[in-house]
């Protein structure tokens, strides 16, 4: 490790770090970052190079903590970390792993590791970070008793909970709770025990806390407030037993302690630097400890007699650190320690005085208890400024609030109205505009809206500019939105027109497209790119073009004049998947089918040697066809009464179901049927993007239905039509369109709804979007479909009544035709497949080969390996 | 397979699929062919079938379409565009698809191809 050690050169400064954790990578990030800058501006008179050294106690560079408990939904390690070897090496930073630091020599200016490596430092940066506090409980140095900080308690969290039922955390705060949800994903039956009389004291409120309490519980862990433990015994029906001071006993298989973090400051305490009453090094402004070539920086610092427990203020410390050490003049003024987080999917927002502690301070709370949402502000006696703010089980206003309290904007007339329902007197969101420069948009990276505006003037233009040049938004994410809100003023600004054009092809939105194909009897790409576009058309506009064409026209979408225009998964009729092979999905109308068709799908997977798997629309997915085995696998399944399921296509995929009145004690109508019928009426319709309704029988909504771009609910009188809802990357409950509906007016509505969205929406636009995007929202589409402001539902329901009338089963049609059947070959000059298609078996069934198992096939075989692109350089070729 | 001058028969114009894709098997090489109609007349092309990015071969199963006046085959997979007179991938400059010399001589594709690799065919 000797090679690590720093060589006094010259003008170099050498740096120490201690610690790698979040917080101690930032600082040398910072360090990477200043000094690349410096390079930019081609400053030459500052010789000053940086020698840095990082010396970490753990296995591993630096890691995501605050994200810590992914690792249990299945992040590893590697997904965790927050730089690599290659980074800090390219970057000229020595660093070395399992190298704790055990002295300080102030003097000599050094430092030594345990190993007994010594290290020389002009400034030294103490990031060591924290420790779990862990109470002095009698039995609390058992085996199965454990903390939750690195990536090595998680390991032991995990072997813990595999031989364990039952889990309790002692803790109640934000970790506790993190923590909690992590031995809930372990399967653990889960129990939380908290001194305080609730959860999470420090950032909430009673009420809030209440909320939250009840909220957690309802999702299976069971909480025990002011509860004190006295010992640790050895249990009856678990492995321990824990004994409260009140006389309750809990038992349990292991306990994980999560009662708070205290600042590691041995090494500076055994060493004399200035250490506080309770603990922490005690930093100024520009993080120096009370040796000024000392600096201490994230938990383990202490400034004003308050130690940073959150990510964001550690960060700030790190640039306060790197500024001073290369001259610059950013001070850490301590840090706002508001917070938004999702809780086992529960929301909890915190703002500023929480508490109301603020002399004079008035309060505003809103609670709704069926939907279990709390929220509640706290303002100056003026009610002219925002204090404070809590939020529990909605955070939608938090990054509004928030602004109010960061940059001190007056209070609305009617401070209320932020926090109550949309509803007529809602306020407005706070828009982009009415920031000040100085707001903090991204607190992760400190990035202000000036620096935002800033970013524009150095030659950013679009978010993704935005987001590399300053970092926002990459840190905890909480500020994605507003961040979008915010680029997106501020190119409205600038007078940059939102382009609608779809691509180069065409200076058209898919709109506009849509209304050149139907007015000019227009039936092919080549006379739509000949009148009104240019070029050959790319892999935007000629789907597009396929979808129109289809939506209005409704011919087979292999016919020779379209068959160029299809995506791969349209024109083979299936989905193609990474390695070539298509999936098969026959469809199920309504989720319901005959035990013979559901051997015939089994016979067919088991004669092609397909994997098999149960799709979230209620239908079976056959994987790892080959395209020339899908025309004989699609001729067994037509004959036995299959048709296509379009799931290739961006149409209507699934209309789901529960079971319905038929056999349910609680159905009120026969879901089932009205699925089938409206999975029938609607299959086949091309669309902007695909469409998924669902059907449910009753109240209890066990279909989803709104989740669901069309939502269906049985009412005693008829049906509730729910529209334009999402499952999917961005969730979004339908909203009730209409209610007691009979069949017929059902279907009206829905044709109508869907015709429309079809004219009207983007390329790949989901309904979801397409309403939000929609001038007049729900209401507007309400008066076009329900009243017929536009007078136009009689040609919708045409043009749906034609779609429907002129429905093919596309599969059908293709191996009917001879020509059609001859797209389905791999070679046309050969017989033989696809070698480097290659399958090996997992749970009993195929997946696709790796790359490297692909390679260990071809050795065994010793056969004609697989095409590869290194083997087709070696085909020799002469160029013209 | 006949041979006249290198150029070598692959398949057959009829398998070609206007303004499509498909894929020929040549001395165990998988070849993807494309034939572009426009006003201006036909014409062909000849490229690895190899995607290598999305690692399989299929890039005959790929959309048709232009880039400012450069004509490209777009990866059915990941949507990389490739020039098909160059061979170059638009979306990353260190890739490249090889490009094969392709005629159509009296209804058959031809191929143009090195006298080593003629010569193993003779064989």
């Amino acid at each position: 490790m000797s090679n690590l050690n720093n060589v006094h050169n010259g003008n170099n400064m050498r740096i120490v770090v201690v610690g790698n954790g979040m917080v101690g990578h930032h600082f040398v990030d910072q360090l990477i970052q200043q000094n690349l800058l410096s390079a930019n501006a081609g400053n030459t008179d500052n010789d000053t190079q940086l020698d840095i050294v990082v010396l970490s106690a753990e296995p591993r560079l630096a890691y995501d903590r605050v994200h810590l408990s992914e690792y249990f939904s299945g992040k590893t390690a590697d997904e965790l970390a927050l730089t690599t070897p290659e980074y800090y090496q390219q970057n000229k930073i020595k660093f070395a792993l399992n190298a704790k630091v055990s002295q300080i020599n102030k003097l000599a200016k050094t430092v030594t590791t345990e190993a007994g490596e010594v290290f020389e430092y002009d400034k030294l940066v103490l990031s060591t970070g924290s420790f779990p506090f862990v109470p002095p409980i009698p039995g609390n140095d058992q085996p199965h008793c454990l903390v939750y900080r690195t990536i090595e308690d998680l390991e032991n969290i995990s072997a813990s909970s595999a031989v364990s039922k039952v889990g309790v955390v002692v803790g109640g705060g934000l970790l506790g709770l993190e923590a909690a949800n992590a031995l809930k994903e372990a399967g653990l039956q889960t129990h939380v025990v908290e001194f305080a009389p609730q959860l999470m004291a420090v950032q909430v409120d009673n009420g809030g806390g209440r909320v939250l309490r009840s909220k957690i519980e309802s999702l299976g862990v069971q909480v025990h407030t002011q509860k004190a433990t006295q010992s640790i015994e050895a249990g009856e029906t678990c492995r321990y037993k824990m004994c409260f001071a009140d006389g309750e006993v809990l038992e349990t298989d292991m306990i994980l302690f999560s009662a708070g973090i205290r600042p590691q400051d041995a090494l500076a305490r055994e060493f004399d630097i200035a250490i506080g009453e309770r603990g922490g090094i005690v930093v100024n402004d520009q993080c120096q400890t009370s040796d000024a070539d000392i600096y201490a920086i994230g938990e383990c610092a202490l400034w004003n007699n308050f130690i940073f427990g959150l990510v964001a203020p550690g960060y700030t410390m790190a640039r306060a650190a790197a500024s001073h050490i290369i001259g610059g003049d950013v001070t850490f003024q301590g840090a706002d320690m508001s917070t938004k987080l999702k809780l086992m999917g529960v929301e909890v927002g915190s703002i500023g005085d929480a508490h109301a502690k603020t002399a004079g301070a008035l309060c505003y709370t809103y609670e709704n208890q069926p939907l279990e949402v709390y929220k509640k502000i706290v303002v100056d006696s003026q009610q002219k400024k925002l204090l404070g703010a809590v939020l529990i089980g909605d955070t939608s206003d938090y990054d509004t609030l928030l602004q109010y309290a960061l940059n001190d904007i007056e209070l609305p007339e009617h401070p209320e109205s932020l926090i109550l329902p949309a509803g007529a007197d809602a306020a407005p969101a706070l828009g982009a505009d009415a920031l000040p420069a100085t707001a903090t948009i991204c607190s992760c990276h400190n990035v202000s809206k000036g620096d935002i505006i800033a970013a524009f003037d150095t030659g950013s233009c679009n978010l993704a500019d935005v987001k590399s040049c300053t970092k926002a938004s990459t840190g905890c994410g909480g500020c994605t939105a507003l961040l979008k809100t915010v680029v997106d003023s501020e190119l409205t600004k600038r007078g940059v027109e939102v382009k609608k054009d779809i691509c180069e092809h065409f200076a058209y939105s898919r709109q506009e497209m849509f209304h050149l194909v139907k007015v000019g009897g227009i039936k092919t790409f080549d006379e739509l790119v000949e009148k009104h576009g240019k070029g050959l058309g790319c892999e935007i506009c000629k789907p597009v073009t396929a979808s129109i064409l289809a939506s209005v026209w409704n011919d087979f979408v292999l016919k020779p004049d379209h068959v160029s225009l299809q995506d791969t998964n349209d024109t083979y009729l299936g989905n193609m998947q990474k390695d070539g092979t298509y999936s098969v999905v026959p469809r199920i109308a309504g989720g319901e089918i005959t035990p013979e068709k559901l051997i015939v799908l089994g016979q067919v997977a088991q004669d092609y040697k397909l994997y098999t798997k149960i799709t979230g629309g209620q239908r079976i997915d056959l994987f790892g066809a080959r395209v020339d085995q899908l025309p004989a696998i699609w001729k067994t399944l037509i004959e036995a009464g299959f048709e296509t399921g379009h799931a290739y296509a961006k149409s209507l995929r699934t209309v789901k179901s529960c079971v319905g009145s038929t056999w349910c004690r609680y159905g009120v109508q026969d879901s089932v049927g009205q699925a089938i019928e409206l999975e029938n009426r609607y299959k086949g319709l091309r669309s902007p993007h695909k469409i998924k309704f669902g059907v449910s029988g009753c109240t209890r909504e066990c279909a989803e239905a709104q989740s669901k771009d069309i939502g269906i609910i049985a009412t005693e009188n008829g049906w509730n039509l729910y529209v334009c809802g999402n499952g999917g990357m961005k969730p979004r409950h339908a909203d009730l369109f209409a209610t007691d509906l009979d069949t017929a007016t059902l279907v009206k509505y829905i044709d109508r709804v869907l015709m429309f969205y079809v004219r009207t929406g983007d390329r790949l636009q989901r309904t979801s979007v397409w309403l939000e995007n929609l001038e007049g929202g729900l209401e507007y589409l309400q008066k076009v479909v329900i009243e017929d402001s536009l007078g136009i539902c009689e040609e919708l329901e045409a043009q749906m009544q034609n779609v429907v009338d002129t429905y093919q089963c596309e599969w059908k049609t293709a191996i009917e035709s001879e020509h059609s059947r001859k797209r389905f070959r791999q070679f046309v000059n050969s017989d033989k497949s696809d070698l480097n298609i290659v399958f090996v078996e997992e749970r009993k069934q195929i997946r696709p080969a790796t790359e490297s198992e692909k390679v260990v096939f071809s050795q065994t075989q010793s056969s004609q390996s697989p095409s590869t692109q290194s083997q087709e350089t070696e085909l020799a070729t002469e160029l013209v | 397979m006949s041979t006249s001058n290198n150029w070598v028969t692959i398949c057959k114009d009829t398998d070609l699929v206007a303004n499509s894709g498909v894929c020929a098997l040549f001395n165990e090489q998988q070849i993807a062919l494309f034939k572009i109609k426009s006003a201006n007349g036909e014409q062909v092309f000849a490229v690895s079938n190899w995607d290598p990015i999305g690692k399989a071969n299929v890039l005959y199963r790929g959309l048709l379409g232009s880039v400012e006046n450069a004509k490209v085959i777009i990866s059915p997979l990941y949507k990389q565009r490739y020039c098909l007179d160059s061979g170059q991938c638009l979306d990353d400059d260190a890739i490249k698809l090889i490009v094969y010399p392709v005629r159509i001589e009296q209804n058959q594709v031809q191929l143009r191809v090195q006298a080593r690799v003629q010569a193993q065919l003779v064989d």
